[in-house]
């Protein structure tokens, strides 16, 4: 037996119970104040320091044990948790059925050519296949009957839109309902996801991390889908054969949709592959985006301005969008006693100067935007403008705070889920009450 | 005796909230004072504890915070909330359920004849015996 001393012994112990990288440092504490603790009790009924040692580790357990346990709490690691605690025959078992619902998608999504339209509907169909991949998640969850029901009325209530809504094709409603309809569908993907457990905020970040991993598994296919196509187009090319319109209409929306349900297949079981890429990437583009955004500040400033108000607008909510995963996704793997670092100041100054560039957007066209009156573009997109002001002038302020107090992530994780459900009632709002106010333009 | 794992889990909420609503704790000191209300037959592994006082924690039942114990080294204290005294009366009844149950049934007489019994009185019993 070793006779190293004590101290030397707990800190190899601790090195090695890090090691498993699924406990914080905090979580390392607590556990060594434990052994600590246990060995001196021991020391005091006359052991020596290598027995107290050893029965002390024993007690705590079975480090992998320990680790698996802690895997079934914390953020980051329930987010390892997929892979670590399923049995590999689940992993495998619900893969014949994403096939299943897979062929079922991709079928449902030419439905609308049973009543004569030449293409797949870019209202209806992304609704049933949202649908089928929410039935997906429902059959392999084994949701109660509440979770199928609020499904199975969200997907009534779109299709209804979708189909009965007396809508100008390519008109502004129009587009702007083909855009908010798969959001609005997505909530029943989630509620399907979560089991129903829509009140649980752990569930509700449990969603995020999922979608998240779903967006980058269809890129990811959606890759691989790209130069296959290619390939196949340029040999049909060069052999003087020309694809037609036809094929293309039926390839890739059927593609798209049977995707769907495969991606999720692949995020709960196959995770090991992408694990932590969404929290990795936000890593990675947070300070970029940081930077991007200062210079552009200054930029507009020396620019004077914006010239063409136009798109301006839309721009900005896809760049507060994207602000908003980037803080969502560093925070989903924040476990919740995390003491706060540089990383959030950093975080500060990203969501500072995004809400700094929105405001000189805003302020430069939106008098211009007023001149016209209100039109159905100008509502959704100032609407979605404020909805996303909202979440990140909360979600600024907590960060600072808590980056000021070094307190730990709990509370802005909380504003997070608990904003979630704005999300969701902005985009029903715009779904069932603008075409109508606007007319179907 | 061995306790049933199911049944460890089941009652392990309802002691960590009882102990911390005595007074703030620690993770030692919670454990070591199961072990000695169940005359050292429920001794929890940390890898039990920790994660379900921050379940409890995440449910808003406990809060904790870090100080300093008499050794000087950082420690991690934890008290109960409102909640968690809610959460605790809940808890209270539906064991006072349970348990009441139980011991009405084994009050029966035939019932504690066959559990008193150190032979089971079926028939592959007998055989056995």
């Amino acid at each position: 037996m070793s006779t190293l001393p004590l101290d030397d012994q707990i800190a190899d112990w601790r090195r090695h119970l890090l090691g498993h990288g699924r406990l914080g440092e905090a979580d390392a504490d607590e556990l060594e104040d434990h052994l600590r603790a246990a060995i001196s009790d021991l020391t005091a009924a006359g052991l020596t320091d290598d027995e107290a040692f050893l029965i002390g580790i024993r007690r705590i357990g079975n480090l992998d044990e320990v680790a698996r346990q802690y895997a079934t709490t914390a953020a980051t690691r329930e987010w390892k948790q997929h892979v670590g605690t399923l049995p590999a025959t689940r992993r495998l078992g619900d893969g014949p059925v994403a096939i299943v619902f897979g062929v079922l998608a991709a079928l449902v999504v030419q439905l609308p050519r049973l009543w004569g339209d030449p293409y797949p509907d870019f209202l209806v169909s992304p609704v049933l296949a949202l649908a089928v991949l929410a039935g997906y998640l429902a059959w392999t969850h084994k949701v109660g009957r509440a979770t199928v029901l609020a499904g199975a009325a969200a997907t009534v209530l779109s299709l209804a839109v979708a189909a009965f809504y007396p809508f100008t094709v390519e008109g502004d409603t129009w587009i702007i309902t083909m855009l908010h309809l798969p959001v609005a569908m997505w909530v029943a993907v989630a509620v399907a996801y979560m089991g129903g457990k829509v009140r649980s905020a752990r569930a509700r970040m449990d969603a995020v991390r999922f979608t998240g991993e779903w967006v980058i598994y269809m890129a990811l296919l959606a890759l691989g889908g790209i130069v296959l196509f290619a390939i196949t187009f340029l040999t049909m090319a060069a052999a003087g054969q020309e694809p037609s319109e036809e094929l293309i209409s039926w390839v890739i929306p059927s593609a798209a949709a049977g995707a769907m349900p495969v991606a999720a297949w692949l995020v709960e079981g196959k995770s090991t592959v992408v694990e932590n890429l969404a929290p990795v990437l936000t890593r990675i583009f947070t300070p970029l985006f940081t930077v991007a955004i200062a210079v552009l500040l200054v930029g507009i400033v020396a620019w004077g301005g914006f010239s063409d108000n136009r798109d301006v607008l839309i721009l900005f909510d896809v760049l507060l969008i994207v602000v908003v995963a980037l803080v969502m996704y560093t925070l989903s793997s924040t476990p919740a006693d995390a003491r706060a670092g540089w990383f959030e100041w950093l975080q500060v100054a990203l969501v500072v100067g995004a809400l700094a560039l929105n405001a000189v957007a805003l302020t430069t066209t939106l008098d211009r935007t007023f001149d016209g009156g209100l039109t159905p573009n100008r509502v959704a997109a100032l609407g979605l403008n404020l909805v996303l002001l909202v979440h990140l002038v909360v979600t600024a302020w907590l960060t600072a705070v808590r980056a000021a107090r070094r307190t730990p992530a709990r509370g802005v994780i909380a504003w997070q889920t608990a904003y979630l459900p704005v999300y969701a009632a902005w985009a029903w709002g715009v779904v069932l009450v603008l075409p109508p106010v606007f007319g179907f333009v | 005796m061995k306790l049933a794992k199911d049944l460890v889990a089941a009652s392990a909420a309802p002691l960590v909230l009882t102990i911390l609503a005595e007074s703030e704790s620690y993770g030692y000191a919670i454990v070591k004072r199961v072990e000695d209300l169940s005359d050292g037959e429920i001794a929890w592994t940390d890898g039990f504890l920790y994660p379900l006082l921050h379940r409890l924690e995440d449910a808003g039942q406990i809060t904790s915070r870090w100080g300093v114990a008499d050794t000087g080294r950082r420690r991690r204290y934890y008290a109960v909330t409102d909640a968690g005294t809610a959460a605790l009366a809940e808890h209270r009844a539906q064991w006072r359920t349970v348990t009441g149950a139980l011991a009405r049934a084994w009050n029966v007489p035939g019932l504690r004849l066959r559990l008193a019994s150190p032979i089971p009185t079926t028939g592959y019993g007998w055989s056995l015996a």
